[in-house]
């Protein structure tokens, strides 16, 4: 297998201080989808600008299709798409106008560049407002504008910079319905996301990053194996009664508690089973939960298991 | 929701570089333009604002302006030409602010498009829409009782000499464009540039008048250098000194290009 995408020791700095990048790198294998998961300021879009030649870093190299995204950025831009964190559409131009500019902008002839622009505003369901200006569309078509247009000459390598934050159930599995059709087809896929079930969906490995470092990387089911597959929140009357119930499980359970206040949060991996073991045990110590809930883990898991505090927290320090 | 297959790829066209470079460039350009015809508002408002000066200069101040060897009137519009052209150039820097804040010219960066392609595309449209201002002014200038004292052959010359000039000056702005955090400062930038060298100058009062420091200023700099060369045009004829202003104000485009644009390429280079 050869490497889609290599990045090594990124660095960037902003404002000379702030370290947006901190070492971060990793290898994408051609033809999988790679996700960036990480929560608000990890470096998520930082690394996809430098990957796509639009930021120079400081210091450590990437390649993409082999070439130097600084020394050949050129030739690196003929062969990736980019759909950004906000969809970089011209508002004024209607949706048809906007994917002909982009084919144009690739160099295809007039003629290609409708074709392909017709052919994209049907496969992404715009062709009923393929002549409004895309002001007047509504986010989730915004979105799916935005991406169509990354895919103009269907690149090799794709970059989608959260491509369904802020989308609605149905268009989120549309745009996911896209990325497996592409990847079907050898595409290369770098997503970024803040959803874990998104990452698990469509990712072949998951690369964690904070505060612009890599702090953990794998397969979605590696991952997934160290949070166990769900999640059993219990709510206790106070954070004290919260903290004896753990103690019950320190020791005693395949994978580590964790105190959130006066919730208790278990990792469970063996079914409906080990949900009764729990309460067996809380049961037999005399100890009963307030509310109980059971739920797929989520990015802000596997941070606290990663770095042992909250994702919200990475913005602030 | 998808309902179909992928579209097959185009191949892209072969072209040189230069043709690339050209291609892009019109293909932004027309983007451009397309849409000043769909904010019909921004074009109103683009043309209602030399209207109103010309109306203003014309019948309020213009009855206490004394003017040598012509009617006020015919010394007031080459001043409103060269000035409705300048701050037109605001839309050069408001433009390019708003692509950045957009996210377009993150797009853009992104694209194997040549690097100045962007930059050409919105100083080449602000001068397309230039030329309807020209032709506008020209009209309500007859109106108000302009009389091209020369021939239309010069006012033509003239015509071209303008806008031309003021795209060489759009650059100054799409430099201060790709500078400005976001695109209601680059608008404000634009005015402690614009009004020293429009109002300190020749387009609308003899410098006689003014004291002897500012005088200077206004005799020297280039707005009234371009004034001058139009009102040689289109009042004076083919002189000595009207020659001497047209070459004056090609040297001054000139240094505007040689300047501002590299260093408007490089800004380009390293936004965001
Ligand atoms: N142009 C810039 N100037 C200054 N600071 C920046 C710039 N771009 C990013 N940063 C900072 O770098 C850090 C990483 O930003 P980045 O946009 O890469 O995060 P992210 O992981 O994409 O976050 P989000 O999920 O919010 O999109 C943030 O703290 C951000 O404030
Ligand atoms: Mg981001």
């Amino acid at each position: 297998m050869t490497a889609a995408i290599e990045a090594e020791g990124l660095t960037k700095t902003f404002g000379g201080e702030f370290l947006a990048l901190n070492g971060v790198g990793f290898t994408v294998e051609e033809g999988t989808v790679l996700g960036l998961l990480g929560p608000n300021g990890a470096g998520k879009t930082t690394t996809v600008r430098v990957l796509t030649t639009t930021l120079v870093p400081d210091s450590g190299w990437a390649r993409v299709n082999g070439l130097d995204v600084v020394k050949d950025a050129n030739k690196v831009r003929s062969s990736i798409g980019l759909a950004g964190q906000y969809a970089a559409v011209d508002a004024n131009l209607t949706g048809r106008e906007n994917l002909r500019m982009v084919g144009q902008l690739f160099q295809l002839s007039r003629k290609d560049a409708s074709r392909v622009a017709d052919e994209l505003l049907e496969h992404f369901n715009l062709t009923e407002a393929a002549n409004r200006p895309s002001k007047t569309y509504s986010g989730g078509m915004r979105r799916r504008l935005d991406i169509a247009a990354a895919l103009v000459v269907r690149p090799p390598v794709l970059f989608l910079d959260e491509p369904t934050t802020g989308l609605d159930p149905n268009s989120r599995t549309a745009v996911w319905q896209v990325v497996e059709d592409l990847v079907a087809n050898g595409t290369t896929v770098l997503l970024t996301t803040q959803y874990l079930e998104e990452a698990d969906r469509l990712a072949d490995n998951i690369v964690v990053v904070d505060r612009g470092a890599v702090i953990a990387e794998g397969t979605p089911a590696t991952l997934k194996a160290t949070l166990g597959e769900t999640v059993l929140d219990l709510g206790f009357s106070d954070v004290g009664a919260a903290s004896a119930a753990s103690k019950l499980f320190v020791s005693s359970w395949p994978a580590p508690p964790v105190l959130d206040g006066s919730i208790l949060e278990l990792p469970i991996d063996a079914g409906p089973s080990q949900v009764m073991m729990a309460l067996r045990k809380l049961d037999e110590a005399g100890m009963a939960p307030t509310s109980m809930t059971l739920r797929e883990p989520s990015l802000d898991d596997v941070f606290l298991s990663l770095t042992g505090r909250r994702a919200e927290l990475g913005e602030d320090n | 929701m998808t309902s179909t297959v992928l579209p097959q790829a185009a191949t892209p066209v072969k072209r040189s570089k230069l043709r690339r470079s050209i291609n892009d460039c019109i293909v932004v350009t027309e983007r451009n333009l397309v849409s000043y015809v769909r904010i019909p508002d921004q074009l109103f408002f683009s043309s209602v604002q030399p209207i109103m000066f010309v109306l203003l200069f014309r019948y309020v101040f213009g009855g206490a302006i004394a003017t040598p060897g012509m009617s006020y009137v015919d010394y007031l519009m080459p001043g409103i030409f060269v000035q409705s052209l300048l701050f037109g150039c605001v839309s050069t820097s408001v433009g390019l602010a708003e692509d950045l804040q957009k996210g377009l010219i993150e797009r853009f960066r992104s694209l194997p498009m040549a690097r100045s392609a962007v930059l050409f595309g919105r100083t080449i449209s602000d001068a397309v829409r230039n030329i309807f201002v020209m032709i506008l002014i020209t009209l309500v200038g007859f109106a108000v009782g302009f009389r091209i004292g020369t021939s239309f052959g010069l006012y033509l010359v003239a015509f071209a000499l303008l806008i031309l000039f003021a795209f060489c000056f759009s650059w100054v702005f799409a430099f201060i464009g790709l500078s400005a955090s976001n695109s209601e400062t680059a608008g404000l930038m634009a005015f402690p540039i614009l009004f020293p060298l429009t109002f300190a100058s020749t387009a609308f009062v003899p410098a006689e008048s003014m004291p002897t420091w500012l005088r200077w200023f206004a005799e020297h700099q280039p707005v009234s250098i371009a004034v001058n060369a139009t009102r040689g045009l289109m009042q004076g004829g083919p002189g000595a000194d009207t020659t001497h202003w047209v070459v004056l104000t090609l040297i001054w485009s000139a240094i505007f290009l040689a300047i501002f644009v590299p260093l408007a390429v490089w800004r380009y280079r390293r936004v965001g």
